[in-house]
């Protein structure tokens, strides 16, 4: 039986959706992102899990018992969940391990097994030393650390996490990230979390559901979200890519002033014709001074560049193919500089191409 | 779509096989029925008293029936009508004096490398919670036409007899008003000012315009909203004001609304004649505040977020010196002078005489403490009204301002509304409204204390919600949630995360409402019966005795004890926690 299931799951405030039907199932023990740009109803969802928000339509079960639905909202207190604030929410009133040890004693747990899971948590996070603290002394990255130990030592159902990072510099974000991933290895706990950093998603989930406009448009692994994007949004919002339009007929997708044999792509094509969108990241190009062994009968096009931005770790390059009005981005490695106007070879992996609708 | 709509009958399979409980939540929500409680206290506490104001307005005494003839009689002599007319003026003079005393001030304090910055602010705090009525005495002592000292100097000085000043003026009523209501002007522009960054006189500098004039044509214009806005609730203030009006005003013969409202209520009380005569205050008020909302609400000059930008002291060179002589020159007029000599007239035999060990007594206070028949009474009365009216105040607000910031029921915002209408309502125009609605039969409430603590209760509601309604909105709602999620019930949630938090700000709202409530005379002077009366109010009987020694004397007391309250306050909320900007 899943862990946690929402169905058909809708908020409206007014006429405004915020969320707009969200199906979404989680198996015990799994590490699921909802990831979308700000205002995509993410965090809505997130609290309708937690039962702070009562849904509009649909419902949301826990191992086979619905938690939520219109009118009935089992309310938080009593969902043996817990969470992770955007502002960690850390009490100020009370030390480090005071705020660990609330949820502990409200379930009642005898004074010795709270002392010794306490002190046992605050090792696993690396805050021992500061057990005694008040949370004004404490860094940013400490009271981090402090919300997830006050999360996790409960032992809840489902983890959820609200933009957890969001308020750390870059760093500490990288080093928390690992962090969250390495208690989630350690603990296993069923985990819902909510950010809008695609690369923290991808560092941390195992399935990420990406969310626009109060819709999940696609759950999958990270690779398959970045590699085999199944929408539009999805492709765009999730690295850097260019979106062609074609067509496809007779076995071939027609595009710009050239054409791909539907054969050679890494994922199968219905041999209808119709129009077509093609996801074609800038790394599954490269930029050849003259004109490349077509190895394996990729197309090789003869373009010019048309703008460049050194970005450190790559060039990225903006080429014009010649007899097509598309412009494409591509990613070319630091010593590998083009001028612009520069006539160049374009090469095309079709094997790395998504097919996106 | 299609896996939707093949699990929808399952769902709603799923909401018949709920547990009881589930299903009854929804009806069973306490904020609801607190709702209600709180809606019935605050009806009772603001909407029936000025409703009744309203309706009384159009009763005939006795008999109830219809009648404008209220009205009639109201604007009907031209010593009432020329009463209306002084209270404009003396609350236009006054706020024209207070801006002369307050935005130097402000000005120094905040933008200037002034020394003694310390000690203007101390003028401040005294001018403040310094009662305007006990400044007034102090002022008859000081500017009386033949014995006030000042005149006593000037004859000893020059020899001349006719006096220097004269306290029994229009000025001089004005001045005096304005030397307690200055504060407030300090306040609003002090924390404007503070607020605009440097880099806006910088920029005008660079441009080439010098020390003064960036702050003529830039600092000045920025901070106007709040000068305009402190020039507005001085000038409600005053309007509004009774003490200082009747304890210098009458003698002078000059009548405002407050005084005459006052004469309506002398027997044979006309409450509904005062009711009507009341209305201009009302409406004045209303509109008032209204047109400072808008003021402040203007985009224009939201440049001041004080965001970015350091801020820098002026280099004021030798004219510091000036600037400290202005504030300690104004802190002389409005504290260290009156407070001379009401405490010199407190131990004096006869005030007159002057400081002499055989002027010394301690007689004074003697009598009052030992055999004044009221004057203990009265402290104790003070005290208790004055708790009991702050405790009911900071509930209900606490109350609302946590129903309201959690949005837990709809339509929060009207009870939002009516914790804080009392606040455009003055102080003399609610007592009438209580005494309208409460003094007679069937309630009957005249002359008890109850009446009292319910009129300050009522008064001072804005002042406890503003207070609480910050304390509440500086909890982050996920400090609750997350002890929500973690197992916490909502009242356990509030027991164990959000009463510590707030607790410290509640304490210091409520000192604030007890302080001024022990200070109040206007609301309680038409409430009070024989046994029920206050410091401020009995303060005031004395006044009209005319025995200045214990008079000054118990102002000594009634200073004693605000200055207690103060320092309890500034230890448990701060210093500043009477002088935040709400």
């Amino acid at each position: 039986m899943p862990r946690l299931t929402l169905k058909g799951l809708s908020k409206s405030y007014g006429p405004v959706k915020v969320v707009d039907n969200v199906d979404l199932t989680l198996q015990e023990g799994e590490f699921v992102c909802l990831l979308g740009p700000s205002g995509c109803g993410k965090t809505t969802t997130l609290r309708m899990i937690a039962g702070f928000v009562e849904p509009t339509e649909g419902s949301i079960s826990m191992d086979g018992e619905v938690f939520s639905a219109p009118g009935a909202v089992l309310p938080p207190e009593r969902r043996r969940m817990s969470m992770i604030f955007q502002s960690y929410a850390i009490w100020p009133n009370m030390t480090v391990a005071e705020n660990v040890a609330f949820g502990l004693k409200l379930q009642k747990l005898s004074s010795a097994d709270v002392r010794d899971r306490v002190a046992q948590i605050l090792k696993v996070v690396q805050m021992s030393h500061l057990a005694d603290r008040y949370p004004a002394e404490l860094s940013g990255g400490q009271q981090q650390r402090v919300a997830l130990a006050r999360a996790i030592v409960v032992k809840p159902a489902v983890l959820l996490l609200d933009e957890p990072l969001s308020n750390l510099d870059a760093n500490l974000r990288e080093e928390m990230r690992f962090e969250i991933r390495r208690l989630h290895d350690e603990f296993r706990i069923t985990t819902v979390y909510v950010t809008h950093d695609q690369s923290e998603a991808m560092a941390t989930a195992d399935r990420i559901a990406v969310m626009n406009a109060g819709r999940i448009e696609q759950v999958d692994a990270p690779h398959l979200i970045y590699a085999r994007p199944r929408t539009r949004f999805v492709a765009a919002f999730i690295g850097r890519t260019n979106l062609l339009a074609g067509h496809v007929a007779n076995g071939e997708i027609g595009l710009d002033g050239f054409a791909l044999p539907t054969a050679q792509l890494g994922e199968a094509v219905p041999d209808s014709a119709r129009p077509i969108l093609l996801s074609v990241r800038p790394q599954s190009m490269a930029l050849h001074r003259s004109r490349p062994q077509a190895h394996d009968g990729r197309p090789v096009l003869s373009a010019v560049v048309a703008q460049r931005t050194y970005l450190g770790e790559s060039w990225d390059y903006v080429v014009h193919p010649q007899q097509s009005g598309l412009q494409l981005r591509v990613t070319a490695p630091p010593l590998q500089v083009h001028e612009v106007g520069e006539a160049v070879w374009l090469e095309i992996d079709p094997q790395q191409i998504a097919v996106v609708a | 779509m299609t896996e939707t709509a093949a699990i929808l009958p399952k769902a709603a399979a799923e909401e018949a096989r709920r547990p009881a409980w589930l299903r009854r939540l929804r009806y069973l929500e306490p904020s609801n029925l607190l709702w209600i409680l709180l809606v019935a206290a605050l009806l009772f506490l603001v909407a029936v008293p000025i409703g009744k104001l309203l309706i009384v307005s159009f009763e005939q005494q006795g008999t109830g029936a219809f009648t404008l003839s209220n009205y009639a009689t109201a604007y009907g002599r031209a010593r009432y009508l020329e009463a209306l007319a002084n209270s404009l003026m003396l609350g236009a003079l006054s706020s024209l004096l207070s801006v002369i005393f307050a935005v130097p001030m402000a000005w120094a304090v905040s933008r200037t490398d002034m020394p003694g910055k310390g000690f203007t602010w101390a003028i401040v705090m005294g001018a403040f919670i310094m009662p305007p009525y006990l400044g007034a005495v102090g002022w008859i002592l000081l500017a009386g036409p033949n014995s006030g000292f000042l005149n006593q100097a000037w004859t000893w000085l020059t020899g001349l007899q006719a006096p220097l000043v004269n306290v029994y003026t229009f000025f001089g009523l004005a001045l005096v008003i304005a030397l307690h209501s200055f504060p407030l002007i300090f306040i609003f522009v002090k924390s404007a000012l503070d607020l605009v960054s440097s880099e806006m006189e910088d920029a005008a500098n660079i441009l080439g315009a010098g020390t003064s004039t960036a702050m003529r044509k830039i600092t000045l214009p920025l901070v106007w909203p709040a000068i305009l806005g402190g020039i507005i609730v001085v000038f409600l203030e005053t309007v509004a004001l009774f003490g200082t009006p009747a304890i210098i005003g009458i003698p002078a013969r000059i009548n405002v609304v407050t005084t005459q409202l006052w004469q309506f209520f002398e027997y044979p009380v006309r409450v509904e004649v005062a009711a009507a005569y009341a209305m201009p205050l009302l409406l004045i008020t209303v509109g008032m505040i209204t047109v400072q909302k808008l003021l402040l609400a203007r985009k224009g000059f939201v440049s001041q977020t004080g965001k970015g930008g350091e801020r820098r002291p002026i280099k004021l060179g030798r004219w510091r010196w000036a600037v400290l002589g202005y504030c300690g020159f104004v802190g002389a007029l409005a504290v260290v002078m009156p407070l001379m000599v009401l405490l010199q007239a407190s131990f004096a035999k006869a005030w007159g005489r002057g400081l002499a060990w055989s002027n010394l007594t301690f007689e004074n206070y003697a009598y009052l403490l030992f055999r004044h028949e009221m004057a203990l009474t009265s402290i104790w009365n003070t005290l208790w009204f004055s708790a009991a009216a702050a405790t009911a105040a900071v509930c209900i607000a606490v109350l609302v301002a946590y129903i309201v910031a959690r949005k837990l029921v709809p339509f929060g915002s009207a009870l939002a509304f009516l914790a804080m209408a009392p606040f455009v309502i003055p102080g003399i125009v609610m007592a009438i409204g209580f005494y309208a609605a409460y003094a007679a039969p069937p309630i009957a409430l005249y002359g008890t204390a109850l009446i009292i603590i319910l009129a300050f209760t009522a008064r001072f509601l804005p002042i406890a919600f503003a207070n609480s309604a910050a304390a509440v909105r500086a909890v982050h709602p996920e400090m609750e949630e997350a002890a929500r999620i973690l197992g916490g019930g909502r009242l356990r949630t509030i027991a164990r995360i959000t009463a510590p938090l707030i607790i410290r700000s509640l304490i210091g709202g409520w000192l604030i409402v007890f302080i001024v409530a022990s200070r109040e005379l206007s609301a309680a002077v038409f409430l009070v019966g024989p046994r029920t009366r206050t410091m401020a109010v009995l303060l005031y009987d004395l006044s009209e005795a005319g025995n200045f020694e214990v008079l000054a004397a118990f102002g000594g007391l009634l200073l004693a004890l605000t200055l207690i309250l103060v320092a309890i306050g500034m230890k448990l909320a701060g210093r500043d926690f009477m002088l935040r900007r709400n």
